[in-house]
């Protein structure tokens, strides 16, 4: 799915709940850099959970009609940006089947007393920011990254399920923004491994071991830090790290809000369980 | 076929195994439901050699496939591999024939539950359960809720103790669940259409 002739400017947004919750700081920083790039995003009025694992997991049907009911209440006359890689893959699975199966969307539309459109665009908030283009990048580059090293760690799902391979792939995309605010990618680490998703709360016993094995190939290259696009694999990285030292994980959102010169960052890093600040004031990007 | 020796542990043989007397339309019915050509699958063990979880499993994912061409529906059913899948497709990205091994997961589990066969991993089912739970409750998945309710369900309420209470001192997970306003239109999902 490309979509060149897209209006950025209004855009509905679609949090999820790891961005309402636990990775609140996400949420704060992509607000803090969408106005700073003039992008206006409107939170999905009364959204609920995009399906998730456990309900596909459970029911098939109840988390098909969840990821519905928010493609109800989106407006069809803007893109619906999504965060969380998670409810993308959930949401665009959804809508898919919605235009594979006409009399499942008429039911849908009956249950839910909604129109749904066809045509509306579900992206992830990369696929913003490259149809925006560098300039725009560039213009709003406040503080330089200073080469800071870092990996960019997508996790499994932004690009991996077979269901999305018609979709546009981003590969790269992370660590291209980032270079051109001034980082350093590096990206011989295991940047697409899964980080242990949902057996974290189960099978910490399985995830440990993995999440250890991310960092240590991330220290290996000689990163500083991983920068993901996933909120769920931020605290997985983050809680079921074992070695010291461990290295702080941002969400690609603080990053990106930091270099384009947000001030309230101390808000979002307090949050962290890695204290990333002594590294930022060592790269002098923090004071 | 000479009988395991007594004594050591072979998996899979607690029994001699008839094929002839397995489920001979199993991996016809796994092809249907997940949608995906199992019968593809030369075991060539990529998928196994790719896959993060591979030391949580009993049989590695092609491990799966095999006791479905062999029509070992129990086997399959209540194998640990089919829960500690987490769905992240590596394996069905790297697998050079094509075939999309965590939908083939994705129906054992549902074909286990609907069977009411035995879950070989039970702590992850009932996470699950709780998160449904939540989001039947809220809308939205209550993080703190759905661990307290885990905790209680599993009885390890020590265990992870420490994230936890670092993760509430950071303020990760917060005391009131955030909600949906027309929680009515969540609840109705879970009633069955004839008793609504």
């Amino acid at each position: 799915m490309s979509h060149p002739s897209l209006h950025l400017t209004d855009l509905s947004y679609f949090p999820g709940c790891s961005l309402e919750s636990s990775a609140r700081e996400s949420n704060i920083s992509l607000m803090e850099a969408a106005g700073i790039l003039g992008l206006n995003l409107i939170e999905l009025e009364d959204w609920n959970c995009c399906g998730s694992s456990s309900a596909n997991i459970l029911d098939k049907e109840i988390a098909f009609s969840l990821a519905v009911r928010n493609l109800s209440l989106a407006p069809a006359h803007r893109p619906l940006m999504v965060m969380c890689p998670r409810c993308l893959y959930h949401l665009r699975e959804a809508h898919q089947r919605l235009v594979r199966e006409p009399e499942t969307l008429r039911a849908q539309e009956r249950r839910w007393g909604r129109p749904i459109s066809l045509d509306l665009p579900i992206i992830h908030f990369l696929e913003v920011l490259v149809l925006l283009g560098p300039a725009r990048l560039e213009q709003g580059l406040v503080r330089n990254l200073n080469g800071l090293k870092f990996v960019p760690y997508y996790g499994c799902t932004l690009f991996r399920p077979p269901a999305l391979r018609q979709g546009t792939y981003y590969q790269g995309e992370l660590g291209r923004v980032l270079t051109m605010l001034g980082g350093e990618p590096l990206t011989r680490a295991l940047t697409h491994r899964c980080c242990g998703s949902f057996l974290s709360a189960a099978r910490a016993d399985v995830v440990t071991p993995l999440v250890n094995e991310i960092l240590a190939s991330a220290v290996a290259v000689g990163a500083e830090c991983l920068v993901t696009s996933c909120a769920m694999c931020q605290l997985n990285l983050e809680i079921r790290c074992t070695w010291e030292p461990r290295l702080p994980i941002f969400h690609f959102s603080e990053i990106l809000a930091l270099a384009l010169g947000a001030e309230d960052y101390e808000g979002w890093f307090t949050r962290h369980l890695v204290d990333p600040r002594p590294l930022l004031a060592a790269r002098n990007l923090i004071a | 076929m000479n009988p395991p020796k007594a004594g050591r542990q072979v998996r899979g043989a607690e029994s001699r195994i008839v094929l002839a007397e397995q489920d001979r339309f199993l991996a016809r019915d796994i092809q249907r439901l997940s949608g995906t050509n199992l019968n593809r699958c030369y075991h060539c063990r990529t998928c196994g050699n790719g896959c993060p979880f591979i030391r949580g499993m009993d049989y590695p994912p092609n491990g799966v496939i095999r006791l479905v061409q062999y029509g070992l529906r129990r086997q399959a059913l209540e194998s640990h591999t089919i829960w500690i899948c987490v769905g992240c497709h590596t394996c069905s990205v790297q697998c050079p024939m094509g075939i999309d091994i965590a939908a083939i997961m994705a129906t054992l589990r549902r074909l286990a539950l609907e069977e009411g066969a035995m879950i070989a991993e039970t702590n992850i089912l009932d996470f699950h359960r709780e998160v449904l739970h939540s989001i039947k409750q809220y809308g939205r998945a209550h993080k703190l809720g759905i661990m307290l309710r885990y905790k209680a369900r599993v009885h390890q309420w020590f265990a992870d103790l420490d994230v936890g209470l670092r993760m509430l001192a950071k303020r990760k997970m917060d005391l009131r669940a955030s909600r949906v306003q027309a929680i009515d239109e969540i609840t109705r999902l879970f009633i069955p259409h004839w008793k609504r």
